[in-house]
């Protein structure tokens, strides 16, 4: 019983890291823009179809990781220049209908490109088999790579932000937009190199994912949704409360699908008990965003409006 | 001079087909063609207008329309065709969700509804209508077969995982219902999951001798890659739409050795069966899917009842539905009281041809299989 909740953890941990991926470049996006993105999720699908098509093509699953991160950035800088830049100034509906529309336009083009079935895109062979843990808990190696990235993005993004002449520029854009461009800051290239980090990360995380799940058209927005409610819960714009708001998510959606069919299991019938239990299970990360957001109206790390 | 040659050739041409039959059949065909399922819809389209192409009958026609995977898109489509296009008979739907949201209403308006897939139990029972013709299966099946497969391959305790949505629970009720071992733990994952990590997990803890798990499409080719990558090597059953054509090439070697009951398979072996394979590999370049078998035999069961019955007469049109007298891939194909065929339902395992993941039967699961709920159906 110890090693499968030493093992949850562990998976609560990925999920959530691979989620702070997505999520850090969406409010990132929001914090130093304001703007609204749903096509994020769409990044995420350039990313692993760059990969698993460049994995497929030169064989070499590390050429499809560096693959994935310069296509999402591409694509990124090619739609902040093309499209998004015009949305600034217009208000939030107006963003959402426009990225909106970029969502039908990736997911066809997609389609289009690469025909409608999955593709494949596996994990390479060194990261292939299973590491015996402490507590006899045998792992698979390749999450246990996933977590070590994540983290390591997660630091070296945190580095970025807090240390870098980039970073100082960044948090000066949250914070006061028409000041920074005022001091004689190119706030175009600015806006351009933000989404274009953001796309980049999403782009990464939609490389790790793709090996563990179905490269597949429409993949980017089920996890799009999860990382709004990321950054709901910790607070839009700021870096730090998507981490926390991501790993909180992890662990709130992994241990309640594991644990809570448990729990009704001690009091009621089992067949009945797994019903309930996995029904309150995939509700449970949306009553913690509702707990969250009564508690603290504008996020755990959220400046108030 | 030319001209005068084209005129005749058209007016013999008109001629002929005035003679042969009188009344054409107008057929639309809604189905998914873009969006994540869309892979599904496209095989079953693509097996339908191979057969009509094949049989080159002037006097059908094909009305091709997108449901997106939305069952308001679907209702619309299904009322624009109806009302607009004047079809005789629908088709192509693959989703239970949309067939509960159009087909009650297209058959209660007189049309004839050729099921290329989705078979929801309400549907099979009370629900049964003398319009609704499902060429596929009844969605229980291949998990009844399941379920009866692994009792036959002497396992004890399972662990068994559906998506928690109305095709999922009875897809375990379904495995239930013909298994005659224990059951280590029943999970129900949501729709549309993608990490299996927690529930690989409590697999590994189980102490389960085999998995029963029901996850179409994407779900699937997650759950299969995340539980190679896992190191369980508990084996794994499942019904074919998670071993299907479509998918094994995004699933990879994972997949090899998963057993999966199907009652088509490329290497059921009659004539027609061969010829579609053949045919189907040289006219779209990819081996045929299930999807793309369901289509292919509704085509030529349509066909068939053309050739028998005018549309006109409804009544006879619908006997020679009944009669199903056509060569199906699957071999002899019958219908049951309920319109819902009456089949072998068989094993078959992944296994590598050349370079290319495919399945192979080794053996049969239920023999001339019914379904639970044909005895409820009064027409």
């Amino acid at each position: 019983m110890f090693s499968l909740f030493l093992e949850q953890l562990l998976n609560s941990l990925q999920s959530g890291l691979m989620l702070f991926l997505m999520a850090s470049g969406l409010t990132l996006v929001f914090g130093v823009m304001g703007l609204i993105n749903l096509a994020h999720g769409s990044l995420y699908m350039v990313g692993a179809f760059a990969c698993a098509a460049v994995a497929a093509w030169t064989g070499s699953f590390w050429l499809g990781l560096v693959a994935s991160v310069m296509a999402a950035a591409l694509a990124g800088v090619l739609v902040e220049m093309l499209i998004i830049r015009r949305l600034y100034n217009r208000d939030h509906l107006d963003q959402v209908l426009a990225t909106f529309a970029l969502i039908l336009v990736f997911s066809e083009g997609t389609r289009w490109l690469f025909g409608s079935f999955p593709l494949f895109l596996s994990v390479p062979d060194i990261l292939t088999g299973t590491v015996v843990l402490p507590g006899a808990l045998e792992y698979p190696i390749f999450r246990l790579a996933i977590i070590i990235a994540g983290l390591l993005v997660a630091v070296g993004l945190f580095l970025l932000i807090g240390k870098t002449r980039l970073g100082v520029r960044i948090r000066a854009g949250e914070a006061d937009r028409g000041m920074i461009a005022a001091l004689g800051v190119n706030i175009d290239r600015l806006y351009t190199v933000v989404f274009a980090l953001g796309a980049a990360l999403a782009g990464l995380a939609g490389a790790f994912v793709g090996t563990t799940q179905s490269v597949q058209v429409g993949m980017g927005e089920p996890v799009l949704i999860l990382a709004f409610v990321v950054i709901v819960i910790g607070g839009i714009g700021s870096i730090k409360g998507a981490l926390v708001g991501s790993l909180l998510v992890g662990f709130t959606d992994t241990m309640g699908r594991f644990l809570l069919p448990h729990a009704f299991a001690t009091f009621l019938d089992p067949s009945s008990a797994t019903a309930i239990g996995s029904a309150l299970a995939s509700m449970l990360i949306y009553i913690v965003m509702a707990l969250v957001l009564f508690l603290r109206p504008s996020g755990l790390f959220g400046t108030e409006a | 001079m030319k001209g005068i040659k084209t005129t005749i050739a058209a007016v013999a041409a008109l001629l002929a087909a005035g003679s042969a039959h009188a009344d054409p059949v107008k057929v639309g065909m809604i189905t998914t063609l873009s969006g994540g399922g869309a892979g599904l819809g496209i095989d079953a389209r693509d097996g339908f207008m191979l057969a009509v192409k094949q049989a080159n009958n002037p006097d059908l026609q094909v009305v091709i329309e997108d449901d997106q995977r939305k069952p308001d898109v679907a209702v619309q489509l299904a009322d624009k065709m109806i009302q607009q296009e004047k079809v005789d008979v629908l088709t192509g739907i693959i989703w239970s969700n949309l067939a509960m949201a159009v087909v009650p209403s297209a058959v209660a308006q007189d049309k004839i509804y050729l099921s290329v897939n989705a078979a929801p139990s309400q549907l099979a029972g009370k629900g049964c209508n003398k319009n609704y013709f499902s060429v596929s299966y009844q969605n229980d099946n291949l998990h009844e077969a399941a379920g009866g497969y692994a009792s036959s391959a002497g396992y004890q305790k399972a662990f068994i995982l559906a998506p928690n949505y109305p095709a999922g629970k009875d897809s375990l009720a379904g495995f239930k219902r013909f298994f005659m071992g224990d059951i280590a733990e029943e999970v129900y994952t949501k729709l549309g999951q993608t990490d299996y990590a927690a529930e690989i997990a409590q697999i590994r803890a189980s102490g389960a001798d085999s998995v029963f798990f029901f996850l179409p499409g994407g779900m699937g080719i997650a759950f299969m890659k995340q539980y190679a990558q896992s190191g369980v090597d508990i084996p794994l059953i499942g019904p074919a739409f998670s071993m299907d054509q479509g998918i094994l090439g995004a699933v990879g070697d994972a997949a090899l050795g998963v057993k999966n009951t199907s009652n088509w398979s490329k290497d059921i072996d009659n004539p027609t069966n061969a010829a579609f394979v053949e045919t189907f590999q040289a006219e779209y370049g990819r081996l045929p899917s299930l999807y793309a078998s369901y289509g292919f035999d509704t085509a030529n069961l349509l066909l068939s009842a053309m050739g028998k019955a005018s549309i006109s007469d409804k009544e006879a049109f619908r006997d020679a539905l009944r009669s199903a007298d056509f060569n199906s891939v699957r071999g002899n194909f019958i219908f049951g009281p309920n319109q819902h065929p009456i089949q072998d339902i068989y094993v078959r395992e992944v296994v590598k041809e050349g370079d290319v993941l495919t399945n192979k039967i080794v053996g049969v699961a239920l023999k001339d299989h019914s379904d639970a709920y044909a005895s409820e159906c009064s027409m």
